[in-house]
């Protein structure tokens, strides 16, 4: 707990978050009051028909103007950088994280564990362990937002941002969309449960659906004809996608694009997008045949194919144009 | 009474604005700058009244957390009312289109603005875009907010929103001919002597917004037909599910509107420079850095629209490259903060009602203008943004700001603009008021901002009531304070003594004519000098 606020600093970038906001807010104060004893003091001691001293009142000063300008540039380059730095670790999720699938709809947030278990307007999360949440919108923006975590991030349809956090206290944090999308904007909330590790696995495994993501994704996989090419058998030629999930990827037009969720659902709604190098452009779009929560699956499918051991090196939620 | 005298008409040449041409027609076809600066006032009273009425239905409804008074869909049409008629009906054309039509020419000698029938083309446009945004406000309603993000606004909304940007498109058009006029005119029409550094900074504040108005319009302009083609046609430019992005909308969107929080404060810092100025009795400290910076802050104020993205999915670069270059935009603010409190020492300061608004404009423009280089740290923009935090910085800017300083400068130009005299204990106590009804209105907000609240929530989780609940008091202080200047400014056309023609012995070129002028400005030539010349005697 902050000691000056009732709001919970229950994540790991809280504090920083926090020691920022009072240093800068203690920044604001100073000035304001300042210049309020200035306005208050000066107001009295010029006031008409007082007998304070008055010569020399049209003097312009090069120097004072100087002063005020590059004292608070000095100082804005000072909290700017600072803020850089927690902005930085803010959008690196480190490589250990667990990674849940978040897709929001009007008005309402769905969630997926790896283990195939599935929430509504709730996430449950172990204490201590950095999860990193690769969400995505069917219809309008959204945006995730827990204030106790001091996170937020606009969830958009038709690509994938992300958001990561580490829990540091247990409890149960309200969720809110802070991105205005329509008539129930106010009721699209939730609950971030944050559990023991103990009790969460116990929780996982009491709400395990039927098989888990991965396995959802492998049944799509060949439900949708996917693997009748990009199988290793297969007749057409198409890469072979076993182990992609990861790699850097080299495309026809000479650029190359590592294979990273987005990269994956872009190729399965606009194949013509990042047309692989040496492969003729005759996959069809599976735009409308698949939901985004079977999108999600498929991606999970494909990243238990791979070696890479974890998610790959984040690229941060931003980087859709960097190899267009 | 001389009766010869009175029988004898007075030459049409020193008969008052006012004192001629009383019928309807003559006011609707009239090519004065001032007349059309009264025609505007009318039209911008009417829309601040009418952007107030949605707030107070805001404010009501908050009291509760589940709300009290609207429905969800009620609730979200209030508060894009209040955004749209706000922003585009009062704020923007607030002080350029008022003060700014009536003074610029009198500022710098002329006798009107370089067209007068483009000015009153301009009034036209903004009415024509005002009442049919309003009425298409009102026949349904439109739930997007001011913003129109896509692509809620383009594919998803059930509600009015081709007609509300046809309004608003029109009325753009307004804006970009209001700047024009005023370019051409502080180009063309300063009088002899009127030199560039001897121009009033209300003037220099003018040419700085007009420049804004003409170059970033036109692009909010594109942007609603883009909106219009997207939801009628359907042609894929914001919606993903038609090949379209939403993030380019919000670039293009703020390219405009970021600007536009430059065209709704830069008029303000000029009000309130003429105001200290006469009440303390000298020239503004650092004048030449004072031009320097409404130049800054309107050039500065194009390349800083990304930190409106900081949550958006923008490249966490970009973010970075915004965050600096607002914090640099702050410095020119910071600047003027400063040349107007050291203006007052060694004055010879008197507290009339303007000075009142213009100190109190000072106090709550820095409280807005601080709080907004918290939101320019992406690391803490990214909690804050899209709360009340927000929602209470830039009413501090633009309504502890701007609409201080609008008024302020209605009771400094009124006994020029009318020929009467306020009430000026009634004008005093509004103005205190207002400051305290205004603080007690957003303070709390920035507290429920910081623990968490969403801006746009018809209800709220119940630990945030206490803070809503002080808000909603202030606010219904606030309403009183706005509705006193109405009511002892309208009594004061009929019962205010008569002004003089420099009722504040002040310097500008406005105050050399007579209250209110004639026709023409100025029956003779007026002695230019220094704007701020409050050493010398008036001449």
């Amino acid at each position: 707990m902050s000691a000056l606020s009732s709001l919970p600093q229950a994540s790991s970038i809280a504090p920083q978050v926090d020691t920022l906001f009072w240093f800068m807010l203690a920044l604001c104060v100073i000035v304001v009051v300042g210049v309020l004893i200035a306005i208050v003091s000066y107001s009295v001691k010029y006031r008409r028909g007082s007998r304070a001293d008055r010569s020399g009142r049209q003097a312009q000063s090069l120097g004072v103007e100087l002063t005020w300008t590059l004292i608070p540039l000095a100082l804005f380059i000072g909290v700017f950088t600072w803020s850089l730095f927690v902005f930085a670790k803010m959008r690196s999720p480190p490589e250990a994280s667990q990674t849940l699938y978040v897709v929001a709809k009007q008005w309402m947030w769905k969630t997926q564990h790896p283990g195939g278990q599935r929430e509504i307007n709730a996430l449950h999360v172990p204490l201590g362990q950095p999860i990193r949440l690769t969400m995505t919108s069917e219809d309008v923006i959204h945006s995730f937002y827990v204030p106790a975590f001091r996170v937020k991030q606009d969830v958009l349809p038709g690509r994938y941002t992300e958001l990561w956090f580490k829990a540091t206290q247990l409890g149960t944090f309200p969720l809110f969309c802070a991105e205005y999308c329509g008539l129930d904007h106010a009721r699209m909330g939730g609950n971030v449960v944050v559990m023991a590790p103990a009790d969460f696995a116990r929780w996982l495994e009491g709400h395990a659906g039927p098989q888990s993501l991965a396995a959802r994704g492998a049944a799509l996989f060949r439900a949708h004809g996917c693997s009748g090419c990009h199988g290793a058998n297969a007749s057409v030629h198409a890469p072979d996608l076993d182990g992609l999930y990861g790699r850097w990827v080299q495309l026809s037009d000479g650029s190359t694009v590592i294979a990273d969720d987005r990269y994956i659902r872009d190729s399965i709604l606009l194949p013509k997008k990042h047309l692989v190098a040496g492969f003729a452009p005759i996959m069809p779009s599976f735009s409308g045949q698949l939901s985004e929560e079977d999108l999600v699956a498929l991606i999970a499918y494909l990243k238990s194919t791979s070696s890479v051991a974890n998610d790959p090196p984040a690229t941060g939620s931003e980087s859709t144009h960097e190899h267009d | 009474m001389n009766t010869i005298e009175a029988a004898v008409p007075m030459p049409s040449a020193a008969r008052s604005f006012l004192d001629r041409d009383y019928s309807l027609r003559a006011w609707l076809t009239t090519l004065d700058h001032k007349r059309i600066a009264i025609l505007y006032a009318l039209g911008i009273t009417g829309f601040f009244f009418l952007g107030g009425i949605a707030a107070t239905l805001i404010r009501v409804n908050l009291v509760e957390p589940n709300g009290l008074l609207l429905n969800a869909e009620t609730y979200n049409k209030a508060f894009t009312f209040h955004g749209v008629v706000m922003v585009w009906f009062f704020l923007i054309p607030s002080i350029p289109a008022t003060l700014g039509n009536f003074l610029l020419p009198l500022m710098i000698g002329a006798r009107d603005v370089a067209f007068p029938r483009l000015n009153l083309t301009s009034w036209y446009l903004y009415m024509m875009g005002g009442l049919f945004t309003v009425a298409a406000l009102l026949a349904g309603g439109v739930d997007t907010g001011w913003t129109f993000y896509t692509p809620f606004s383009t594919m998803f909304s059930n509600t009015n929103v081709i007609l509300v940007v046809v309004g608003v498109f029109v009325t753009g058009f307004s804006s970009i001919l209001t700047g024009l006029n005023f370019i051409v005119t502080v180009h063309a029409l300063r009088t002899p002597g009127m030199t560039w550094f001897r121009l009033p900074l209300f003037v220099w504040t003018m040419y700085a917004v007009s420049l804004v108005m003409v170059l970033a319009t036109p692009v909010l302009a594109m942007t609603l037909a883009l909106i219009g083609l997207e939801r009628l046609a359907h042609v894929g430019i914001f919606d993903p599910a038609l090949g379209g992005d939403p993030l380019l909308f919000q670039h293009l969107f703020w390219f405009y509107s970021h600007p536009a929080v430059y065209i709704m404060i830069l008029p303000a810092m000029g009000v309130v420079s003429e105001i200290i100025a006469c009440f303390v009795r000298r020239r503004v400290f650092g004048y030449q850095f004072m031009t320097y910076s409404i130049l800054a802050l309107a050039v500065i104020g194009f390349l800083v629209w990304g930190h409106h993205m900081f949550v958006s999915g923008q490249s966490m670069y970009a973010s970075m490259v915004f965050s600096i270059l607002s914090f640099i935009v702050a410095v020119p603010s910071a600047i003027k903060v400063f040349n107007w409190t050291a203006t007052l020492r060694k004055g010879d300061i008197t507290f009339e009602a303007p000075m009142l608004y213009a100190l109190g404009f000072v106090g709550l423009f820095m409280m807005g203008g601080l709080t907004g280089l918290i939101l320019a740290a992406p690391a803490l923009d990214v909690p804050l943004t899209d709360t009340y935090f927000v929602i209470a910085h830039f009413h501090y800017v633009m309504v502890g700001g701007s609409v201080m300083a609008y008024l302020g400068g209605i009771h400094f130009w009124w006994p020029k603009i009318t020929g009467k005299t306020y009430p000026e204990g009634w004008a005093r106590s509004a103005a205190v008021l207002m400051f305290f009804g205004f603080n007690l209105t957003f303070f709390p907000q920035y507290i429920l901002g910081y623990e968490g609240m969403p801006r746009r929530y018809h209800s709220y989780l119940p630990e945030f009531q206490v803070l809503n609940v002080l808000s909603s008091a202030g606010a219904s202080i606030l309403a009183v304070a706005y509705l006193l200047p109405i009511a002892y400014l309208l009594w004061s056309l009929r019962y205010g003594g008569v002004a003089g023609d420099n009722p504040w012995d002040a310097r500008g070129l406005e105050w050399q004519t007579t209250s209110p002028p004639p026709k023409e400005n100025f029956l003779r030539r007026p002695v230019v000098r220094e704007a701020y010349a409050y050493d010398e005697p008036a001449p």
